[in-house]
């Protein structure tokens, strides 16, 4: 079944702009990204998209479908009342570039600024061996597809653009998360501190937990209760919990009277 | 993770500029959201639900009566640490305040459970968006000038939780003896069995699964390892714990109701509204 589906579409750049009113067509099965390319063979040949999979798994298409953080490509148009007007705007966290494409290029600072995994010392390349429930946890969090749509919708930089310098966002404190449960990670041993860096540099005291983040990922990666409350459990480990504190006290007694 | 370019820094970046989704390099929108579903009801309901509780719990913690009917105690009031306290046959009367403490005794306990709740990773959820609306729903812009979150006084203390865990571990064996007290009659005869047996043991349930469910309770028995393979019955343990943790939401609710009604029930049976049905 075909319909004419009337759309708003965000046009503009960093210069300004506004949304534009279109009507085109619709056909079953498909999804929004199929209607912003049919736009772009009609009505509006110079709509800027980002898009490359159109399956689910590059992360190029995110945007914001009526008011919500999603792929374009996996967001289906049987959701929407055919009477309904969709609406679809870039990301409103980012910096526009033009139409619905941002400026993401925050998130690949952030990237850099996380520690990559150390190799360790005893061991060469080939010779990494990890039982299966030492890294079930972390591959939850390696089907990320760097979309960014959890960063797009967490409040503490979406709604409060002077945090971006501190704050890392989920998707990369999740990075943090995964490296600091990783069996072979040497870090520790390297002199880097993932605990104290997620606490002191990626900013992970502004998270408030209030799951976002899970919410809007594509990959279904549970971010909050997976990594990021594990990851603050690690540093309260670290920081706050007096029997902690006492058991690697009464430890370390233990090991120097046994030296 | 490498882009094998490096990254353009945001015209923005160290700005002091301020203004969420109107900040002058985004998109020029004005509305605050553009959502359209009803994303207002589940704070709203949230906080309607969490707002019945404080206003009857307020109430039931400074009544200071009706919370004994042999042999039931109410799971507020229980262990009763006050010299006030009604006598609780073989029960948690332990008069560890002497007579100089004149309030109700229910504010020297509530403390642990209240704290417990208040600090849980899924409570802080509800509240920092129902209350605060920090942020109110998702993409729906918050109505704060500036936000620090958890990482300064005094949400910092919020990682006070896992001291609060240990306490409510404590708490919840103590609610766990209440229960099994409620299988002697009036007399301390064992052998009985009322609805209001019932009731308690449907609190502490819940009130144990709460417990175990906690984020901290996870980390604890097994998610601050890095290694599961090491160490195989904690591995068992860290994924029972996370069963119950992925219904930890549930669980929060479930039994803070169930605590409410567990009151209700003693303040109505020991008032003589009713007299507790008895099975035998």
């Amino acid at each position: 079944m075909s319909y004419q589906a009337r759309f708003k579409v965000w046009r503009g750049d960093a210069g300004g702009g506004g949304l534009t009113d279109y009507e085109v067509a619709v056909n079953e099965g498909e999804v929004v990204l199929d209607i912003i390319h049919r736009l772009q063979a009609t009505a509006a040949p110079d709509l800027a998209v980002r898009w490359n999979c159109k399956a689910g798994k590059c992360g190029s298409c995110s945007a914001e479908i009526n008011g919500r953080p999603r792929l374009m490509c996996m967001t289906r148009m049987s959701v929407f009342d055919p009477e309904e007007t969709v609406t679809v705007t870039p990301m409103r966290a980012f910096p526009v570039v033009r139409d619905l494409v941002t400026d993401v290029s925050y998130n690949y600072a952030k990237a850099r600024d996380v520690a990559s995994f150390a190799p360790p010392a005893d061991l060469k390349p080939g010779e990494y061996r990890m039982r299966q429930q030492d890294v079930d946890r972390l591959q939850e969090f390696r089907k990320c597809i760097e979309c960014f749509l959890c960063q797009n919708t967490c409040h503490v930089v979406r709604d409060h653009e002077e945090n971006k310098p501190a704050f890392a966002g989920p998707r990369f404190l999740m990075r943090v998360a995964e490296l600091d449960m990783h069996p072979l990670d040497a870090a520790a041993e390297a002199g880097v501190d993932r605990k104290a860096a997620a606490q002191e540099d990626h900013g992970l005291g502004y998270c408030n937990i209030t799951k976002c983040c899970t919410e809007v990922c594509p990959e279904h990666i549970k971010i909050t209760d997976n990594a990021l409350i594990p990851l603050k459990e690690r540093v309260v480990d670290r920081s706050y919990d007096p029997l902690v504190w006492l058991g690697n006290k009464i430890r370390r007694r233990g090991a120097e009277h046994g030296t | 993770m490498s882009t094998g370019t490096d990254p353009r820094p945001s015209a923005a970046a160290g700005s002091p500029a301020r203004g969420g989704v109107h900040h002058s390099t985004r998109a020029s929108i004005a509305p605050r959201h553009l959502r359209r579903d009803r994303w207002w009801l589940p704070p709203a309901a949230t906080a309607a639900g969490l707002l019945a509780f404080v206003v009857y719990s307020t109430w039931r913690a400074f009544a200071d009566e009706r919370y004994y009917a042999a042999p039931y105690v109410s799971p507020f009031y229980s262990p009763c640490l006050a010299e006030r306290c009604v006598p609780m046959k073989d029960g948690a009367d332990w008069e560890v305040f002497g007579s100089w403490w004149a309030l109700s005794p229910a504010l020297l306990i509530l403390i642990f459970p209240l704290g417990f709740r208040l600090t849980c990773y899924y409570y802080r959820k509800a509240y920092y968006r129902g209350f605060w609306a920090s942020p109110p729903a998702c993409a729906v812009a918050e109505p704060h000038a500036k936000y620090t979150g958890e990482s300064r006084f005094p949400l910092v203390l919020q990682n006070i939780h896992r001291y609060f865990f240990y306490f409510a571990v404590i708490v919840a064996g103590i609610l766990t003896y209440d229960a099994v007290l409620a299988f002697r009659d009036e007399r301390g005869a064992w052998g009985h069995m009322g609805l209001g047996t019932l009731v308690m043991l449907a609190n502490i349930a819940l009130i144990w699964a709460y417990t175990l469910s906690c984020h901290s309770c996870r980390h604890i028995v097994g998610g601050r390892l890095r290694t599961f393979s090491k160490h195989p019955v904690r591995y068992r343990m860290w994924g029972l714990v996370s069963r119950l943790n992925a219904r930890h939401m549930l669980l929060a609710w479930a039994s803070l109701i169930s605590v409410a009604l567990a009151d209700l029930y003693v303040y109505l049976v020991a008032g003589g509204v009713f007299d507790d049905p008895r099975f035998f």
